[in-house]
């Protein structure tokens, strides 16, 4: 066997571990997502779950439960997961930082701050809250991450002014929530206070399919680019070097940052610790190769979110707890416990 | 490819960090720069390399500049970052590589690594290897981008001395053997001189001297450049041996370096 043997042979072996963690990963969507369907007011055996899945159930109570209410909550925590780890794992890519993420970096601030407005002043909007609240969140996530790179630009779009421009947003968009909730009516505080707890309730098939399409129109271009977002990984400098237009990269990777934290925080809320954590759990497992980390975020970001959509209805029984706060309360202790016993620093 | 620098200038702000440069690099070439800290050499890298903007032209033989022509090694021994030795050293074929990593990406990829010795290491994180290994990595990726023009800063500051020589030695085989044009930042004169075929001393932004090793190495450009008495003596073959004896007292110090801030 030859040198050259050996280095193929170990990186085959590299690459199918990494595909046996994606397709464990799947694994473990399939059983959240399965388990989140059969828990709520009244929980469904796995079986009567699976039959009304395969269209072989009799009792069309439970047909109207899983198709209609329950499926669409459950498959909209799966994309929403899948956009916010996606859009956390490039931006701590691009910024070369292990604390960007759409929620740190005030993205999500400035969807809340969208959303809080339409709230308070949503009479004079010439369409309904329903609508108006996710368009108007989706829009302000979009000045929010038009200012970071706006602002980043001025000196050279470089990892540290774009996250000193994304935290002073954060503030910004924070100060101005504050605003609206000092100056809202108490309904509207308290609609505000509810929209950002964040709750996949409000998931209906055709915002489901809103968001579904935005991750999958999203993914061809973070393929075409995963190369070059590992170059960067290396620093700017090496990956000009290597003949990487670098700003170019990092425009169109705000872009897509825009998209899937706009749409996934219009309809859901915003949800703060899976874009975030979802990377780091992935780049524990597959390193920093985007071809690997960026659906390993994705995968991990839908178990999270779907585990904890499954566990909002459990904590107490008959009720059901936002989903942000069961994020992080179940989320941080697991996380913690990830990198305090992981061997290296993964960032 | 032949580099053509001519009359280059960069400016960091209100520092002038070259002035007028002029220099060229031929095809087969090693030219080897030095200087003390602070005196261009690096920037002068990175002016050739397309990532400082210049004043004055830089002409890469008939092709247009861009970064499948240039290999550039920055100085810095890179990030500590989860990728392995191997995705390190793929990296370098960005231009043709596909989202699918082929057999022919990884053989070219692991044959440079064996060429410099660190074959074993493709499997490890290369934010565990040390500051000489991570060195040899990066050399291997800049290489694995089949460059026509070579540019490296310092290559060889985190090396053992066996390592120092085998990685010079392999590049200026390299150089003989495919045409390159190759540009390289030393400190160790005696190195610069055993293995650079010319010589550009740069000094406070401006180019100094240029020319042969013998030429360029004297005990005046020493004390004028270094501020260092030294004995230039020739080895057996010709090329200068250079004994530092002392640093020269603050009135004889750097005069043209002193000269060309000034100026």
């Amino acid at each position: 066997m030859t040198a050259q043997d050996i280095v193929w042979a170990e990186y085959r072996r590299l690459a199918v571990r990494r595909t046996a963690v994606l397709l464990i990963d799947g694994a473990a969507i399939v059983a959240t997502a399965t388990l989140d369907v059969a828990t709520g007011p009244a929980f469904l055996p796995i079986a009567t779950v699976a039959r009304s899945l395969a269209r072989l159930a009799e009792d069309r109570t439970v047909d109207a439960i899983v198709w209609s209410i329950r499926l669409p909550v459950a498959l909209m925590a799966l994309v929403v997961g899948a956009a916010l780890g996606l859009s956390g794992a490039i931006m701590q890519t691009i910024l070369n930082n292990p604390l960007a993420s759409s929620y740190t970096l005030g993205v999500s601030a400035g969807a809340g701050f969208g959303a809080a407005l339409v709230i308070v002043f949503g009479a004079a909007m010439p369409m309904s809250d329903a609508y108006a609240v996710p368009v108007s969140a989706f829009a302000f996530a979009g000045v929010a991450c038009a200012g970071v790179y706006l602002i980043g630009s001025t000196r050279g779009a470089t990892p540290e002014m774009l996250v000193l421009a994304g935290i002073a947003l954060l503030f910004l968009f924070q100060a101005l929530l504050s605003l609206l909730q000092y100056v809202a009516s108490p309904e509207a505080l308290q609609q505000i206070v509810f929209w950002l707890f964040g709750s996949l309730q409000r998931a209906t098939w055709a915002k489901l399919a809103i968001v579904a399409a935005v991750v999958a129109l999203c993914a061809p271009a973070l393929a075409r680019d995963a190369w070059r977002l590992t170059a960067m990984k290396l620093g700017d400098e090496r990956a000009r070097a290597l003949g990487i237009d670098v700003r170019a990269v990092r425009l169109r990777a705000f872009a897509l940052i825009s998209l899937l934290t706009g749409v996934a925080v219009a309809f859901v809320g915003t949800i703060g610790f899976v874009g975030l954590v979802a990377p780091h759990v992935a780049r524990i497992f597959v390193g920093e190769d985007q071809r690997f980390l960026l659906p390993a975020s994705a995968a991990a970001g839908m178990a999270i979110l779907s585990a904890a959509s499954a566990a909002s209805k459990l904590v107490v029984p008959g009720a059901l707890f936002p989903i942000g706060i069961v994020t992080a309360l179940i989320g941080v202790p697991f996380f913690i416990g990830l990198i305090v016993r992981s061997r290296r620093a993964y960032w | 490819m032949r580099v053509s620098i001519e009359d280059v200038t960069v400016r960091y702000g209100a520092h002038v960090a070259l002035r007028g440069v002029s220099l060229a690099a031929e095809p087969g070439q090693v030219v080897a720069l030095v200087g003390p800290n602070g005196s261009g050499k690096s920037t002068l890298m990175r002016a050739v390399a397309g990532l400082a903007r210049h004043e004055g032209r830089i002409g890469l033989g008939a092709a247009p500049r861009g970064a499948r022509h240039v290999g550039f090694m920055p100085q810095d021994i890179g990030p500590r970052v989860s990728l392995t030795v191997l995705e390190v050293v793929l990296l370098g074929r960005l231009a043709s590589l596909a989202l699918r990593v082929t057999r022919e990406d990884v053989d070219a990829a692991s044959a440079l690594l064996g060429r410099l010795g660190v074959a074993d290491l493709a499997p490890r994180m290369i934010g565990e290897l040390s500051g000489g290994q991570r060195q040899l990595v990066f050399l291997a990726q800049v290489l694995a981008g089949d460059p026509a023009v070579l540019l490296l800063d310092e290559p060889t500051s985190a090396l053992d001395l066996r390592n120092q020589l085998e990685l010079l030695g392999l590049v200026r085989r390299l150089t003989r053997k495919k045409g390159l044009a190759t540009i390289v930042s030393l400190h160790d004169l005696n190195v610069a001189a055993r293995f650079a075929d010319s010589i550009a001393v740069l000094c406070a932004g401006r180019l100094h001297a240029t020319g042969a090793p013998g030429a360029v190495f004297t005990a005046d450009m020493l004390r004028a450049v270094y501020g260092v008495e030294a004995d230039v003596s020739a080895d057996a073959g010709g090329l200068p041996v250079i004994t530092a004896q002392r640093a020269c007292v603050a009135a004889e110090t750097k005069p043209a370096a002193a000269r060309a801030a000034a100026g």
